[in-house]
């Protein structure tokens, strides 16, 4: 505005040539800064992951569950989740079948399982009444509690084949951890890998089989 | 070139002249305190905005104390609670004000949002100072959240446990996002650790440099009053409006009988009644975190329970009501509105976006996703409102019925999160969901029909 006569430079006198170059210069300054800012983030991110104690402390644990009743459930930690280890009586496992109808993901198409467990009992084919599973409820983690009875149950309803319920936000699941309808949780409680040498069961890993 | 800014702005003596040279001491008491404005019809509902400042300070204040005996170490972290409780001269009148002070401060900024719903305070030209402060509410919940874990009690760990896993239902990155915050596979000592860094660090500062850029923005466009009109409408010769007082020090004595009242509430809770029946310290947290023992019923403290309500009422049910509830929408839009063929197609793919995902989406994404939404509705208001006038004083029958109804579904909800789900009280909670989110939905219209009262020139106010 100031000065039409001479339109190749700006008010401060600066040719165009000049102001390209400034604003080029301008950019690629802040650009590399940008890049060395985000550079620098790295490693204030990284510390926040799992450190190598925390990954340690994730080995897999062996439990002897000859020790364990029929009918009778325990729970053992991996990884700083329940584990649920339940030998099944033969009427729960009757009931599992009794209620496939009212279960949202009855053959845990979309629910997690090795393959091993991705039947009806949701269990190794070798000890299908042993019940292991993470005592996780898939909704939102809470620990899902156990309703063993067979029966009438104020949370389970009247034709209760025993289960589990979620006391934080209702969900329910049956005697495999299999999810009902209409809960808020919408896949089946998770089956860690496991593996049986004898008596006894070592959760967290299954050397890669996948029978 | 010497600029003086201060040239409006007499120094009250020699001393203040040399600093006024060098620092703008009277110019920023003068704008921000002695000269700044504030219509002279304040009333009851005025005092939570200084009210909320005050609970600010006294939770820094008893914060900065708890630190000095506070352990933030899975191993230690709940004796040493309790060491503060037992030992430590005075310790539990520093940590219960610190305790119950969160909740005062909930109900504080609780009252004080709400204040800013009925005389339209969100609205042109504050939409700013509302959004700032809708961030700051956000800022509020998630310093609340991460102290909750720092007591180490059972209801720390599982509200924690329940409210990180939130952020795995995102699709892709959200499992791996959620051990990137807890540090480890589970709720452990690293995520104690850290959520003690944020709670007495981060969190702090960014709420006392958001309540600054808060003040900033108030005082560039000046308080609204419970009439909703302007006050610079009517000046004198000096420009000075006809219907304000200097908030120093007129606002700031009505603000200290609002301290005073206040205290004695508070106080009372801290002295009488601590743990407030179970809803200020729940009873689960006076047992240490075991990782292997959910509580029988998790709630998380009263001021996230609506939210919380609204997370476990998607089920399934709900997801189908809202299946219609589009498809009605849809059809309204083609049968009723008035707007032009290429929004209706562009609202209709829309909608059929939400619909798929309603259909394949699970229960529990979109629990996360409707809770998201309560709280973004906050940060829409200033442009859903469209009524013509600001104040409640002067709107339309309409509004004041949606926002009756809205009340009651947040009184409802509220109260619904506090209890174990049974189907019924499910059920209802879907209820006052679907009422919570008409509320924003409708506003445009229910604000923009019925009869508004013609707005007076000056402020209502009788000299006492």
């Amino acid at each position: 505005m100031a000065d039409n006569n001479v339109s190749d430079v700006n008010a401060d006198g600066m040719s165009v040539e000049d102001q390209k170059r400034r604003r080029f210069l301008t950019g690629i300054t802040a650009g590399f800064g940008a890049v060395g800012v985000g550079v620098a983030v790295v490693p204030f991110v990284m510390t926040m992951s799992p450190s190598e104690r925390a990954k340690n402390a994730g080995a897999p644990v062996q439990y002897d569950f000859s020790r364990i009743q029929e009918g009778q459930m325990v729970k053992v930690e991996w990884r700083g989740k329940p584990v649920v280890l339940l030998k099944r009586t033969s009427e729960m496992m009757a009931g599992l079948d009794a209620i496939k109808g009212s279960l949202a993901d009855p053959d845990s198409v979309s629910s997690a399982q090795p393959s091993y467990a991705q039947n009806n009992q949701r269990a190794d084919f070798g000890k299908p009444e042993l019940l292991v599973m993470e005592g996780v409820c898939t909704h939102l983690g809470c620990s899902p509690v156990e309703k063993l009875a067979i029966g009438p149950d104020p949370q389970m309803g009247d034709d209760s084949q025993g289960g589990f319920f979620c006391p934080c936000h209702g969900s329910k699941f049956d005697l495999a951890g299999r999810v009902y309808k209409n809960v808020p949780a919408t896949t089946n409680m998770a089956v860690p890998p496991y593996k049986f040498e004898g008596s006894v069961i070592t959760i967290g890993e299954d050397d890669g089989r996948t029978a | 070139m010497a600029i003086h800014r201060h040239d409006n702005h007499k120094s009250a003596n020699a001393l203040m002249e040399w600093v006024d040279k060098r620092f703008p001491a009277t110019k920023v008491w003068n704008e921000h305190l002695a000269e700044y404005m504030a219509a002279k019809n304040f009333n009851f509902w005025y005092f939570f905005g200084s009210l909320a400042i005050l609970m600010l300070v006294v939770q820094i204040a008893t914060g900065i104390f708890l630190t000095m005996h506070y352990k933030p170490d899975a191993e230690l972290a709940f004796a040493s609670v309790e060491y503060i409780m037992r030992d430590v001269p005075f310790g539990w009148l520093v940590r219960y004000l610190h305790a119950i002070g969160a909740s005062m401060f909930f109900v504080v900024i609780y009252l004080h949002m709400f204040r800013g719903v009925i005389y339209g305070s969100h609205r042109e030209p504050r939409e700013l100072v509302w959004l700032i402060g809708c961030v700051i509410f956000v800022a509020l919940m998630a310093e609340a959240f991460m102290g909750y874990l720092l007591p180490w009690g059972n209801m720390s760990y599982w509200g924690a446990q329940v409210i990180l896993s939130l952020f795995d239902v995102i699709p892709f990155v959200g499992p791996a996002l959620t051990e990137w915050i807890r540090g480890d596979f589970v709720i452990s000592d690293a995520t104690l650790n850290r959520f003690f860094a944020f709670h007495v660090i981060l969190l702090p500062l960014i709420l006392v440099a958001l309540v600054f850029l808060h003040l900033v923005a108030l005082h560039q466009v000046g308080s609204n009053n419970p009439d909703g009109i302007d006050i610079y409408d009517n000046v004198d010769d000096d420009g000075k409006p006809l219907d304000g007082v200097a908030f120093f020090p007129y606002i700031v004595i009505k603000d200290l009988i609002g301290v005073a009242a206040f205290l004695i509430v508070y106080l009372g809770v801290v002295f009488f009644w601590p743990d407030g029946g179970g809803v200020l310290l729940e009873k689960d947290n006076f047992a240490p975190a075991n990782p292997l023992q959910t509580p029988p019923d998790i709630v998380p403290l009263w001021y996230f329970t609506p939210y919380y309500s609204i997370l476990r009422a998607s089920t399934t049910s709900l997801l189908f009501a809202l299946q219609i509830i589009t498809g009605v929408i849809v059809l309204w839009l083609w049968l009723r509105a008035k707007i032009s063929l290429i929004a209706k197609v562009a609202f209709t793919g829309l909608a059929v976006c939400v619909f798929a995902g309603l259909v394949f989406g699970s229960g529990k994404a979109w629990g996360v996703i409707l809770m998201a939404a309560a709280i973004v509705c906050f940060f829409l208001l200033p442009w859903l409102d469209r009524s013509p006038v600001l104040s409640v004083r002067y709107r339309s029958l309409p509004f004041k019925i949606a926002l009756a109804f809205f009340l009651v579904a947040f009184f409802i909800l509220g109260y619904l999160g506090m209890n174990a789900p049974t189907p019924g009280k499910t059920l209802l909670a879907q209820i006052c969901t679907v009422v919570y989110f008409a509320f924003f939905a409708l506003m445009p219209w229910f604000t923009s029909i019925g009869k508004t009262k013609p707005e007076p020139t000056r402020v209502t106010y009788e000299a006492h």
